[in-house]
């Protein structure tokens, strides 16, 4: 069946985990080996952030589905004191705390990695038979009987596991797979741990909120910024199959993908085109969060005396099917991709990226009703120094319609309102990667309120010192026209009508000889 | 500025000479680049890199400035930065960078 595929369902999940913004984000744990005493290590903990205010927080509510991202157009800016009264039960999915988090991690753990403290086992393991694990699930923590904090020290000093706190107690550790191998390292088994985690959090939250059976999935794409091997493969994966293990999803394989920010709008390309193709019926694309990214930009807002704003671990799963008739569907054969030939600058990106499909198809800028490039939260990113990021995308979407003939220039900000949208999405690399307006662009298309969107994703590909190529990827996203009936029969003047055009090009032919 | 492009700088400043090195910046922020060109001069502000408490003086510029654009082949300018001097804020570039200079 030659239809587009669709997009199905989504599930957007967040987990608050401030003590790991302390032991696990990179910026922490640098300054910590460089300089244990300095002056942002002392006043970082005062700068974190309740649960509540995490869950209050209006880009976090947007995350998760419960408000619209037009609702920051209305908010004065900075966003992260006003007062808002969200709820951690989302339309897309949840919100949980760390506690659960580790619960999950656990839960996600088949090597016996994870320990967990006795009495902060079972406490965590009451709260997660009543959340969407389940009880089944929740058993996984019984394993934890005897484990004492001073265990878990002991693991902590002597065999280099990596601690996990909870309200700054150590309730847990993560061993290490292996005595010498780094890549199996307790650091590196934490990291991969979070984002298989927050993948299959995602994962089962999307499946719940459309009613999709587990067995229906027949493939999943994994598209997070991590990697897993031993040090003969270090790369080697699977981090799509191990979360769909967990996840139930019996009846699916899956691999990963992986293009740094880039990758979500490469894996949805991947899975529109294979369910196309007829490969697979249904496809899922996720990508689980980032321990390292927690607190990046710490020292800035420290600095500026505003509360650490990235301290949660987020996750997303979209779901790609065969066309319903009903969902919108995905353009793959619309597709702005960066090429090696391409050229690095803003101008040649975009060129690329933008325009170039759109040409491709007779459609101008102003024919797109919304643009979903990197979506950065810019509570975040202004006060270190990276502007709205957002909000500079569109702007350079605009110019180039200008360099194109197609805008005026006095019209930019008018572009820039219309077809573009403030950024919520936590500074997570993959994760603002244009995915997060997944959610909202299918409500709206199927509503009829707008008719085409372009995701963009780009990769920063210099961070892997492979090359010093930007990379991107765009595609359209469309209201579904509803699914075309193949025509089977005809009436007697269609039937003439075809065999006199028939004679008439055959006349045409013999005479032009 | 990241921790690797300071060593960089060093190393250039190092093996040309100060004098012959001009950096040039492509940051989208005034206070972005305003940064980067203290770094490269005054030292890192930052503490962080191999350029702390390293004044190294150097001639900094913003492809966007005057002084730069003009030295260009305006054909290529157009091609490679135009778009993007729409979506900067120049005058607070500008601004940003004089100040650090103005201070060598």
């Amino acid at each position: 069946m030659n239809q587009y595929s669709v997009i199905k369902g989504v599930g957007y999940t967040l987990a608050i985990t401030p003590d790991m913004v302390l032991h696990n984000g990179t910026t922490q744990t640098v300054e910590r080996e460089r300089n244990n005493e300095s002056e942002y290590l002392k006043n970082i903990t005062s700068h974190i952030r309740s649960y509540e205010d995490a869950v209050n927080y209006i880009p976090n509510q947007i995350y998760i589905g419960n408000e619209k991202p037009e609702l920051l157009d209305e908010m004065e800016f900075p966003w992260y004191d006003k007062k808002f009264d969200g709820s951690e039960k989302g339309k897309f999915g949840d919100i949980i705390p760390e506690d659960e988090f580790y619960g999950l991690l656990q839960i996600c753990d088949v090597f016996e990695l994870v320990k967990l403290e006795e009495k902060f086992s079972c406490e965590v393991k009451a709260k997660m038979e009543k959340s969407i694990l389940g009880e089944e699930r929740a058993s996984v923590l019984d394993k934890n009987g005897g484990t004492s904090v001073e265990n878990l020290e002991e693991l902590v000093k002597e065999e280099a596991a990596a601690p996990l706190y909870f309200e700054g107690k150590l309730v847990g550790a993560i061993k290490r797979a292996h005595e010498i191998d780094v890549n199996l390292s307790a650091h590196v088994m934490t990291e991969n741990l979070v984002a298989k985690a927050s993948s299959v959090l995602s994962i089962l939250y999307m499946l719940k909120n459309n009613s999709i059976e587990p067995a229906e999935i027949e493939y999943v794409i994994d598209c997070c910024e991590e990697a897993c091997g031993d040090m003969n493969q270090r790369g080697g994966g699977n981090f799509a199959k191990a979360a769909a293990e967990t996840a139930g999803l019996k009846n699916a394989t899956g691999s990963d993908t992986r293009g740094f920010c880039a990758a979500p709008a490469h894996a949805i390309v991947q899975a529109a085109s294979l369910v196309r193709a007829g490969t697979y019926k249904s496809v899922i694309v996720t990508g689980g969060g980032c321990s390292a990214k927690l607190g990046m930009n710490g020292k800035d807002h420290v600095k500026k005396n505003i509360p650490i704003l990235e301290d949660a671990i987020a996750g997303f799963a979209v779901l790609i099917t065969e066309n319903d008739g009903v969902s919108p569907i995905i353009r793959n054969d619309v597709v702005g991709r960066h090429t090696v030939g391409t050229g690095s600058s803003p101008q040649d990106v975009l060129t690329s990226l933008v325009t170039s499909p759109l040409e491709s198809v007779g459609l101008t800028l102003k024919d797109v009703d919304k643009y979903a490039p990197e979506l950065q939260n810019s509570d975040i990113t202004k006060p270190a120094g990276a502007g709205d990021v957002a909000a500079a995308n569109y702007k350079m979407i605009a110019a180039l319609g200008v360099k194109k003939g197609q805008l005026d220039r006095k019209d930019i900000n008018d572009f820039v309102i219309q077809h573009g949208m403030k950024g919520w999405a936590p500074t997570q690399g993959h994760i603002p990667s244009g995915v997060p307006y997944l959610g909202f662009a299918r409500e709206d298309l199927m509503a009829g309120k707008i008719k085409r969107i372009m995701i963009i994703g780009k990769g920063s590909l210099f961070l892997g010192r492979l090359t010093n190529l930007f990379d991107g990827i765009s595609f359209l996203i469309e209201s579904n026209p509803g699914i075309e009936e193949k025509k089977e029969t005809y009436n007697e003047t269609e039937i003439k009508e075809i065999i006199a055009n028939a004679m008439l090009k055959l006349a045409n032919e013999i005479l032009s000889e | 500025m990241d921790l690797e492009n300071q060593k960089r700088v060093k190393e250039f400043a190092e093996k040309y000479g100060k004098d012959k090195l001009i950096v040039l910046l492509g940051a989208a922020e005034g206070e972005a680049a305003g940064l980067a060109a203290e770094t490269v001069t005054l030292g890192d502000p930052t503490y962080a890199g191999p350029l702390a408490g390293v004044p190294l003086g150097l001639q900094v510029y913003h492809i966007c400035e005057p002084e730069v654009k003009e030295e260009i082949d305006p054909k290529i300018y157009d091609e490679q930065i135009s778009m993007m001097e729409m979506v900067l804020d120049i005058d607070d570039i500008i601004e940003e960078m004089t100040a650090i200079r103005e201070q060598l």
